[in-house]
């Protein structure tokens, strides 16, 4: 292989993996919103307001602060190692088992 | 059978099925002792990583406290989860494909830094040390509690037994231990729950029970009974946020980033053979973590009202055989205010202080001649126990220590004596677990981080193993000596740790992983401000940080790790940028290929 083969091989693995961070980036972005929504958003900030709502004996805001976001952390979590196995298979980047 | 001896079998099945384990999985090399050979499967981490996690404070003392604080227990709830997702998504996968053994490790290395990996490694052990004295002493309290020996022995006992499986099994040792440990406590906290769901809703699952209508109320829902239980006695409401949400905004902040920034928690997931691995085993750590930790506020809303409704109103004679048995273990105290033999449990709308009398209660001790008690000067005239401590002018004339909501529970509900054992051994279970976990990081970072990569990079493998064994050793001994001798604020200097951990470790990770252009400088500025900033409010004490910053102690790490970063990102534009194969080595931690081979060093 020519030497400018070899850069040029190198710039596209290099432009690969760009295009797979930023992808990743989007993937956290998106779900450390969730993270926030439910725990700081649902379980602080708007509690007051979820709390009129109710859903058998619990309010909803207490529900959020007490079960709610936990479960949901999980869930967050759990859609994460999903998508991100996802984008390795999709950019060849998945470890060899 | 009694409860003593239920809890000697239960324990003594439990302690040796860890010795068993510690045998059977004892350590060969330095990689198998830091880091289990990187060869846990992610199930097994995962387990593991909640055993590790879940110490004495969150088995026996958060239910307690969502029990007593109702909802603003929720920044605990959240932020002892919340956490989690902060290191699956920003830390754990990059720092396994950096695939060294310790947090200093990463520090030291991207940020090229001898003086940095310095910084981490007193960082580390800090954090720890602090940690692992409060998990001693819970050792210790548990065993004194259930099978009645003086909490000096207890944390003696406690001591031998880490020791054991620490020092020769390492992290593989520990790993397979906590694994049988997170079975055993989990089971021990659940049950419980389950059967008080049972009996006051109907329904199984306690997290459906605690919205549910309770047994024979007319259709009236438990958490209405327990507002209207509360309320009638002037306690504010249950299920409401009472105080500044600015301040529980903070709090649950530097609970969540302090977690992430835990090194006992983050070298879990060194230990998982693949990038892959460290994702899904982050999944399965807060899956088991959040078993425990959606269970705990039904057994705290249970227990509020069954205690409520056994001891509020009722003369003190005719309370049952649980309430007495702990007043003469300290942990229940009433002073007869009014005179009339009956427990009020009550205070006014508004009141700040609630408390029955001034401080922690001081018993009058108990004083014995040939095997009987002599009550003359000790108990007063509904043969309660009396007290030196001032009584305060408000109606209330109950004491009730929070840990005992979680061991009480059984003994209110009525639950076999076999029960009440199991929840002994899954306490222990607990702490040991954690203190394990801590241990290991402080014996890593003494003789890995300090000698082999700072005093005598050339020691062979083998005098290494024996280092690490013997800072395992030592770290025992003073963790034990902690744990017998308390310094007066180590519940208090537990929950610091996440304020240290946050405003250090937390932000010099994530930067060095998403930001390329972070350098040496940069970091370590940042986290000697964090560090310093945090530690100074926490050393100047509460009232100083409630005036200056409007928020609570636990709440400063929020604005040290906020402090980091911005000095972080100043001085790093400041200094020259890190050097070429440092931002090779970020670009290489950012995919996941490649890390099958782990760096040998």
């Amino acid at each position: 292989m020519s030497e400018e083969q070899i850069n040029e091989e190198k710039k596209s693995a290099d432009e690969l993996k760009a295009a797979y961070w930023r992808e990743n980036l989007i993937i956290v972005g998106v779900l450390l919103f969730f993270w926030f929504a439910i725990s700081f958003g649902c379980s602080i900030i708007f509690v007051d307001q979820l709390n009129t709502i109710r859903i058998g004996g619990y309010k909803l805001g207490f529900w959020f602060g007490q079960q709610g976001s936990i479960i949901g952390f999980v869930f967050i979590i759990f859609i994460y190692t999903r998508l991100m196995n996802k984008l390795d298979k999709k950019y060849g980047f998945e470890e060899a088992e | 059978m009694s409860v003593i001896v239920w809890t000697y079998i239960l324990v003594g099945l439990s302690f040796s099925l860890y010795i068993g384990i510690a045998i059977w999985a004892r350590a060969s090399s330095t990689k198998e002792f830091y880091i289990a050979g990187k060869g846990v499967h992610p199930l097994a981490n995962g387990l593991a990583t909640a055993a590790d996690w879940m110490s004495a404070a969150s088995f026996l003392g958060m239910a307690g406290l969502i029990s007593f604080k109702g909802y603003n227990s929720s920044v605990y709830l959240m932020g002892w989860t919340g956490g989690y997702v902060l290191l699956a998504l920003l830390l754990a996968p990059y720092l396994r494909k950096f695939g060294k053994f310790t947090t200093p490790d990463f520090i030291g290395d991207r940020y090229y830094s001898q003086f940095g990996r310095l910084v981490a490694v007193v960082c580390a052990i800090f954090i720890s040390f602090t940690y692992v004295a409060g998990q001693m002493r819970g050792v210790g309290i548990v065993f004194s509690r259930f099978l009645e020996v003086p909490i000096t022995q207890g944390v003696i006992i406690g001591m031998v037994i880490v020791l054991f499986y620490a020092v020769l099994g390492g992290m593989k040792g520990i790993t397979y231990t906590q694994v049988a440990q997170y079975c055993v406590l989990i089971f021990a906290f659940t049950l419980p729950a389950i059967f008080i769901s049972i009996q006051m809703t109907g329904s199984f699952f306690p997290q459906i029970g605690l919205g549910s209508q309770v047994v024979n109320g007319n259709g009236e829902y438990l958490l209405d009974k327990l507002d209207g239980l509360v309320e009638e006695l002037g306690f504010l409401s249950y299920t409401e946020l009472s105080g500044s949400k600015l301040n529980f905004f903070f709090i649950t902040l530097a609970l969540m980033c302090g977690t992430a920034g835990l090194p006992h928690v983050i070298v879990r997931f060194f230990t998982v053979p693949k990038v892959k691995d460290a994702r899904t085993s982050a999944f399965y750590a807060l899956f088991f973590i959040a078993i425990l930790y959606t269970t705990a506020p039904a057994i705290a809303a249970f227990a509020r009202v069954n205690l409520i409704e056994t001891i509020n109103n009722k003369e003190y004679k005719t309370t049952p055989e649980w309430f007495k048995g702990y007043e003469n273990s300290d942990l229940v105290a009433w002073v007869d205010k009014n005179k009339d033999g009956v427990i009020q449990m009550k205070t006014k709308k508004g009141l700040k202080n609630n408390a029955a009398f001034t401080g922690k209660p001081d018993f009058i001790p108990l004083e014995f001649k040939d095997g009987k008690e002599i009550k003359d000067k000790s108990r007063g005239a509904n043969n309660e126990r009396l007290l030196n401590n001032k009584p305060t002018d408000n109606a209330n004339e109950i004491y009730i220590d929070k840990d005992i909501i979680v061991l009480a529970s059984p003994a209110m509900a009525k639950l076999p004596n076999w029960v009440i054992a199991l929840v002994a051994a899954g306490g222990l279970a607990a702490a040991l677990s954690t203190a394990a976990g801590l241990l290991l990081v402080i014996s890593t970072s003494i003789s890995h981080d300090l000698i082999k990569k700072c005093i005598n990079p050339d020691i062979s493998e083998k005098k290494e193993l024996l280092f690490a064994r013997l800072a395992a050793t030592a770290a025992v001994v003073v963790a034990g000596y902690f744990g017998i001798h308390p310094p007066g604020y180590v519940a208090e200097v537990v929950a610091y740790a996440f304020g240290l951990a946050a405003s250090s470790f937390f932000p010099a990770i994530v930067l060095g992983i998403f930001y390329k252009r972070m350098n040496k400088e940069g970091a370590i500025s940042g986290m000697i401000c964090g560090l310093l900033f945090t530690g100074t409010f926490i050393v100047l004490g509460k009232e100083i940080t409630l005036n200056v910053t409007g928020v609570s102690t636990q709440a400063i790490g929020s604005f040290g790790m906020i402090l980091n970063f911005v000095i972080s990102l100043i001085v790093c534009h400041l200094t020259p940028p890190p050097p070429q194969e440092i931002q090779d080595l970020v670009e290489d931690i950012r995919v996941p290929k490649g890390s099958g081979d782990a760096v040998e060093h």
